[in-house]
């Protein structure tokens, strides 16, 4: 599998006036053709920044640093603005959590589809607007071309999030970048667009990163997945390594506070984690779990390496070995 | 990557079926529009009240029964045709003024002046304005402190006075009059379309924009301005309004269009005079001046209320 996207040792610092704030340190993944990456981690910890950077679109005063950072093998950390927008919405699309406000009120549906493709594409209205209707039918809205003369607000939220699947999908990208883009929807709804987005992805055979924090969605779509905490990847792995055997106490926690549909006593409690997400301003050292973990030894405190767990591709960053986590593991879910 | 053509013409197909099958059933959106329209009672009466004026303006020559520059001493004076005295006559349905020339014909060309003041200042006041605040709010730091000195330095300089001082310098003309308030009410421009620029800046679309590609020119003019057009719109016609005001204040105090020249604002001035006898020779062009101020707002909010994005369902 060739790589699409690939990104070493990425790292966000925003300077505040407390200091400076370190909410993305770190971070590698790839993903290949074809392969849809998750990556999951709570409010904060620095998901949203991580897509953004990719894409180039952090806030003005956010400094991205990395190692690398290829799309199709092209570097794309010194690509300039030109280049970048050139790439965006061409080469890899995004979409985002609110589809209530990710389209311009102001005009009509078809309107922003085809202005998609004739941003980057020579073609004439007329085959912009035949993609955006046979797109439209893909990502399952009835009545497609009836639906291009209507405005944004004259659509649910469900559709609009489909509108907009449609719209990065314009000009074929080979990358899709999805932040939690089922979080704003009921939850019936979720699971269609969640559906539609992994047929797409295998279809089109696209890369997809798909941002989370619900992990019964991680289990269903995902071929690999990140888990992020405080900025930092704590464990990576392919889904069914990550579910069936999770190793760091993190990881091992997240999955405790699902309930499972069978498994979950009625009346019973569910995991928790207690403690606080560290602040991230000023130089951190050590595992950041640390202070929640129930692990936490001295050597915490020095810098944590990652550790293979049995398979190569599955890593973790703590101190215990591949056996003594999955002995913590008290309950597995199934994925 | 080429597109694929052979799917997309069967989308095309297929979305013909689909139109057959099931078309969404609803108004057009020129039809609601329409609907809005004609349900806003204070758009209607405001745009109606402004057509006529601007109508009468535009013919003037031909409506008006007498040259409005034309004096007669001997038939100054002359109270409109609803006042009960002997002298009232049809020749002069509104009468005359001061200099007996015929105050129906010196308010026709009055509106003119009012207009052209009025839609001028609130052209060059709005593309100054607009420019500044859309320029501090997207780009936010630097250019927003910029913009934000420039806004306090025109808000700390008093119109009248600086009019004045133009006027002794320079000498007055309607251009200058035009020039000097479009250089100076462009303040509300930029305060209104900085903040709302801001509020726009930062929503989904304009950074689902981005993440399209589009350029920074094009997010401004495609993404961001259709979006704070309304407000812009409401701001546009309050200054169009302010600045016949302004103009009625500058004429009266003398610094504004000069005589013979009918103003109404300089009618207003020339009236004071006669106020306690013949208080029509102020009363009518201060109606005049209340009649399309009032037309201008009334349409102002009837269009916000009508084009705001929010309100097309």
């Amino acid at each position: 599998m060739s790589d699409i996207l690939e990104v070493a040792n990425l790292a966000v610092d925003i300077p505040l006036a407390a200091g400076m704030l370190h909410p993305v340190q770190g971070v590698s993944f790839s993903i290949g053709r074809g392969e849809t990456l998750c990556l999951v981690g709570e409010s904060g910890c620095g998901k949203s920044l991580t897509a953004l950077a990719i894409m180039d679109l952090l806030p003005r005063t956010a400094i991205r640093t990395a190692e690398s950072l290829t799309l199709n093998g092209e570097d794309i950390l010194n690509a300039g603005e030109r280049r970048m927008s050139d790439l965006r919405g061409n080469a890899m699309g995004m979409i985002f959590q609110e589809p209530m406000t990710s389209l311009n009120p102001s005009y009509t549906i078809g309107n922003q589809l085809e202005e998609a493709l004739l941003r980057h594409r020579r073609v004439s209205h007329r085959e912009a607007r035949d993609r955006a209707v046979m797109l439209l039918e893909k990502v399952g809205i009835t009545a497609a071309a009836s639906r291009l003369r209507q405005y944004p607000h004259q659509l649910s939220g469900g559709l609009r999030q489909r509108v907009m699947i449609a719209m990065t999908l314009m000009c074929g990208p080979d990358l899709i970048i999805a932040d939690e883009p089922t979080t704003a929807l009921d939850v019936t709804i979720q699971a269609q667009i969640l559906l539609l987005l992994a047929e797409l992805q295998k279809e089109f055979h696209m890369g997809l990163l798909l941002i989370t924090h619900d992990l019964g969605v991680v289990a269903r779509v995902a071929d690999r997945v990140v888990v992020m905490y405080a900025g930092q990847i704590v464990e990576t792995g392919t889904a069914t390594q990550v579910f069936a055997v999770p190793r760091h106490p993190y990881t091992q926690g997240l999955l405790e506070c699902i309930p499972i549909p069978g498994k979950t006593r009625r009346g019973a409690n569910l995991g928790a984690i207690p403690g606080m997400v560290p602040s991230l301003i000023g130089e951190l050292r050590g595992c950041r779990f640390r202070e929640r973990c129930a692990y936490a030894m001295p050597a915490c405190a020095a810098d944590v390496a990652f550790r293979a767990a049995e398979a190569r591709d599955h890593v973790y960053r703590c101190l215990l070995t591949p056996a003594e986590c999955a002995g913590n593991a008290r309950r597995k879910v199934p994925a | 990557m080429a597109l694929p053509r052979d799917t997309a013409a069967e989308g095309f197909v297929a979305s013909r079926v689909a139109l057959n099958v099931g078309e969404i059933l609803e108004p057009t959106p020129a039809a609601l529009l329409r609907r809005r329209v004609f349900g806003h009672a204070g758009l209607l009466i405001g745009s109606g009240v402004l057509v006529f004026i601007v109508m009468v303006a535009l013919t003037a020559p031909w409506l008006a029964p007498h040259d409005p520059l034309d004096q007669d001493l001997a038939r100054k004076l002359i109270p409109p045709i609803w006042h009960d005295s002997a002298k009232a006559t049809w020749t002069h349905p509104l009468g005359t003024d001061g200099f007996g020339r015929d105050y129906l014909s010196r308010l026709i060309y009055g509106a003119r002046i009012s207009l052209l003041i009025g839609v001028a200042a609130m052209v060059i006041s709005g593309i100054i304005g607009t420019t500044l605040g859309v320029a501090a709010g997207y780009f936010g730091g630097r250019v927003d402190m910029a913009v934000n000195f420039i806004i306090t330095s025109r808000l700390s300089l008093p119109v009248v006075l600086v009019a004045l001082a133009v006027v002794s310098l320079v000498g007055n003309s309607l251009w200058i009059v035009i020039c000097v308030l479009g250089l100076l009410i462009w303040d509300r421009f930029a305060v209104v379309m900085r903040s709302s620029t801001q509020q726009v800046r930062n929503l989904d679309y304009v950074a689902a924009a981005q993440a399209l590609g589009c350029s920074k020119a094009r997010i401004i003019v495609a993404e961001i301005l259709p979006n704070v057009a309304n407000n812009l719109i409401v701001v546009a016609t309050l200054e169009m309004a302010h600045a016949i005001l302004l103009e009625a204040a500058l004429s009266f105090l003398g610094l504004g269009v000069q005589p013979p020249q009918p103003s109404w604002g300089l009618m207003v001035a020339e009236g004071k005079g006669y106020m306690f006898f013949d208080p029509w020779l102020v009363g009518i062009p201060g109606m005049a001046l209340f009649a399309l101020v009032l037309a201008i707002n009334l349409m102002g909010d009837g269009v916000r209320d009508v084009t705001a994005p929010e309100r097309r369902n």
